[in-house]
């Protein structure tokens, strides 16, 4: 019954190549042959090529870390992780609380919140700039704004003081804040009942005081996992910036994201492939290293005491 | 041999993925034509009705190959640049270059021989920027302009003259801005992408000289693109329009008295104002300044990688050199463009009366075109430069040291692979 060895249970190994073999290989051919090829490129003069010829060493390495440019967008990227992750955080855990306490027509609410995140990040960063936040009389903001007697403001074009970070903060707050509630929602229907109901035998006052000492505490591993994601999030910010600031003649010096700044130099017209893949392996290791701290920091890995 | 289901579906699947597998090499489109070789073609998307449909008529009309024409939207040099480290790119494409990197990588075919006994027939302007090592890399298709467009009505109840200096155009936009109308649009974000190196030519400077230097190393440089910030502090700048410069509507919609724009929508303008508009060059800045706009011409170039190379020539030279009614058809009868046939340029009629034929005019006398040797990495330092200067009032000294630094290094390093 050699038949029954292949199909049933005992070869486990065949099956396991089976299921896990395809995904293995799309693996390798579509992320680490590129990541690999990436790194040998950041070390040739790879202008418009990427079988190039010309060994220049760190070259690329040190000419990116002097950039101006690059530098800038790190320093982007760290102007905007510190204000999307913090907002993001206390907005969805404060829409999570809401909709806990709501009785009736909670899943509604839930639907209501959660739904942005179906929308897309390019659909809803034009939706923003061409009807809410357009720089003219007609614009929803200037509607608004103009019934009250103030002037147009050019949203995505002032840079003092720089509105445009409005712009992208509230695009990416309204998509991803209802994702992170649902997070937090789970986390708080895990937490038993029982311990309010201790908690106001021993007195203590609905609110802040439950709020902080028995529900944040018990969502302590949920807001890691969210800090995490709008971490990692945050450092992947792409398409908004990009579908908001850009124009067919480029885009501006400032509100310029490293993997935005990466595309221009090594995607856009400038084709530096060579340079570009030195930034993003710089990129990436500035990623390991702030998610390594990261994890420290929150004890991940650690063994319980 | 019975068939299980299972295997059914099995050998189903299988098959799905290999064909899944299958390269997609982008030569099945629309407008295929004759036998022979298969050729795709891509052209940039253009906004005027009916010309796809004309491209498409024109491969068909091609009987020594099948072409197949691909239109693509979206950022379209982005698009061929990648292609072109590919087998799966296309044989013949439009392209606004070739850049110097493509020429000097081999990217693209050299089309010099197909310019036998016309060459001196093509604008000399735009065949400039196509010609390196006095090899002739794309064909001119049609030649194209900027130009600033003015509402001679709003002109004229604010009581300004259309402006012949530079101080005389920051002086009228101010006049012309009122609580609903602003003076001048430049592009959303001030004119650093839209003006670009034009001012550095208004003030009888140019971006990279004809012996391969920085051409705006000069004090001259700093005062001409301090009068852009001037511009955007006098709040006298259209910002944040639905679309950007190189569509009309702000100027027709009446956001603007002033607007920079290319020559593809004067039809859209004379629609919706009539006569009550006038073009002008950027005007001149300073004793040695000129007016100023920049001439260009997307040009049929052919892949180097592609497998019917002498094919794709011989399909360029029938459509770009010797079908010259393609050409007018195409320059004239969709959107608006001179024709790059000087020959065909002359015996145009829609060219011949009022804003066009000032079009014309000012593209003989004042246009300059984009040197080859001002790459995508100087455009970028400049014009990042240029946003910061009228944003956010950097010093325009300190921060054109800072380009022309860099524009050398990029000099250097395109002229050590000659």
């Amino acid at each position: 019954m050699s038949g029954n060895k292949t199909w049933g249970t005992q070869n486990r190994t065949l099956w396991f190549w089976v299921f896990v073999g395809p995904f293995a290989l799309g693996l390798l051919v579509f992320t680490y042959v590129p990541l690999a090829w990436s790194v040998y490129l950041s070390f040739f003069d790879a202008h418009n090529t990427v079988s190039p010829t010309d060994f220049i060493g760190f070259d690329n390495y040190t000419s990116m870390l002097r950039n101006e440019a690059f530098t800038d967008s790190l320093v982007t990227f760290a102007v905007f992780s510190a204000f999307i992750v913090p907002t993001t955080f206390v907005l969805s855990l404060a829409l999570a609380l809401m909709v806990n306490r709501i009785r009736r027509a909670q899943a509604f609410f839930r639907s209501v919140f959660f739904l942005p995140a179906a929308c897309s990040y390019v659909v809803a960063a034009l939706i923003w700039k061409l009807s809410i936040f357009n720089g003219v009389r007609f614009g929803l903001a200037n509607t608004v704004l103009g019934w009250f007697g103030a002037d147009q403001t050019a949203w995505l074009s002032t840079t003092d003081p720089p509105w445009y970070w409005l712009v992208i903060v509230t695009v990416r707050l309204w998509l991803q804040a209802g994702f992170y509630m649902i997070l937090f929602l789970a986390g708080l229907q895990r937490i038993s009942p029982t311990l309010y109901e201790a908690a106001a035998v021993d007195g203590a006052r609905p609110g802040w005081q439950v709020l902080r000492h028995i529900t944040l505490p018990q969502l302590r591993a949920t807001s890691v996992a969210v800090t995490l994601l709008l971490v990692i999030n945050a450092f992947q910010s792409f398409d908004e910036f990009y579908n908001l600031l850009s124009n067919s003649s480029g885009y501006p010096p400032y509100a310029r994201p490293p993997l935005v700044y990466l595309y221009y130099t090594a995607l856009g017209r400038e084709q530096n492939l060579g340079l570009g893949s030195a930034g993003a392996v710089l990129l990436a290791l500035i990623i390991a290293v702030v998610t390594v701290g990261q994890a420290r920091w929150f004890g991940l890995g650690r063994k319980e005491d | 041999m019975t068939i299980s289901r299972r295997t059914l579906l099995g050998t189903g699947a299988a098959l799905g993925l290999l064909t899944a597998c299958g390269s997609n090499t982008g030569r099945d489109g629309g407008g295929s034509g004759g036998s022979g070789p298969k050729l795709s073609q891509w052209y940039h998307q253009y906004g005027e009705p009916g010309a796809e449909q004309a491209v498409e008529r024109y491969a068909a009309a091609y009987k020594k190959a099948d072409v197949s024409v691909q239109w693509r939207p979206g950022n379209y040099d982005e698009q061929t640049a990648a292609a072109l480290l590919t087998d799966s790119g296309p044989d013949v494409f439009e392209v606004n270059g070739p850049t110097l990197d493509q020429i000097q990588r081999g990217q693209v075919v050299d089309l010099t021989d197909l310019f036998e006994g016309v060459k001196d027939d093509f604008n000399p302007v735009v065949l400039a920027p196509k010609t390196y090592d006095g090899k002739i890399w794309a064909v001119p298709q049609v030649v194209d302009m900027h130009l600033l467009y003015y509402r001679k009505s709003l002109l004229a109840d604010a009581g300004v003259e259309p402006p012949k200096s530079l101080d005389e155009l920051v002086d009228a936009a101010k006049a012309l801005t009122t609580k609903k109308v602003k003076g001048l649009f430049l592009g959303n974000d001030g004119g650093a992408g839209a003006l670009a190196i034009t001012p550095l030519y208004a003030a009888g400077l140019s971006s990279v000289t004809e012996d391969g230097k920085v051409g705006f190393d000069d004090p001259a440089a700093a005062r001409t693109l301090g009068k852009l910030r001037q511009l955007y502090a006098d709040k006298s700048l259209l910002l944040g329009a639905p679309s950007d410069w190189s569509d009309p509507s702000a100027f027709t919609q009446g956001l603007t008295a002033m607007q920079w724009c290319g020559l593809w929508a004067l039809p859209a303008v004379r629609k919706a104002l009539g006569d009550d508009f006038g073009v002008l060059a950027l005007p001149a800045d300073g004793a040695d300044g000129k007016p100023s706009l920049p001439v260009g011409a997307y040009g049929a170039a052919v892949s180097a990688r592609g497998d019917h190379r002498k094919e794709a020539k011989d399909f360029v030279k029938w459509l770009w050199v010797d079908g010259t009614e393609y050409q007018e058809d195409f320059a004239l009868s969709y959107g608006f463009h001179i024709p790059a046939r000087l020959s065909l340029a002359k015996k145009a009629d829609k060219l011949k009366e009022g804003p066009a034929a000032d079009a014309v005019r000012y593209s003989t006398e004042y246009g300059y075109a984009e040197p080859l040797l001002w790459t995508p990495a100087s455009r970028t330092a400049y014009q990042d430069a240029l946003s910061r200067i009228i944003k956010s009032g950097a010093n325009p000294e300190s921060e054109l040291k800072s380009v022309v630094r860099k524009v050398r290094a990029e000099l250097d390093r395109v002229k050590k692979k000659s």
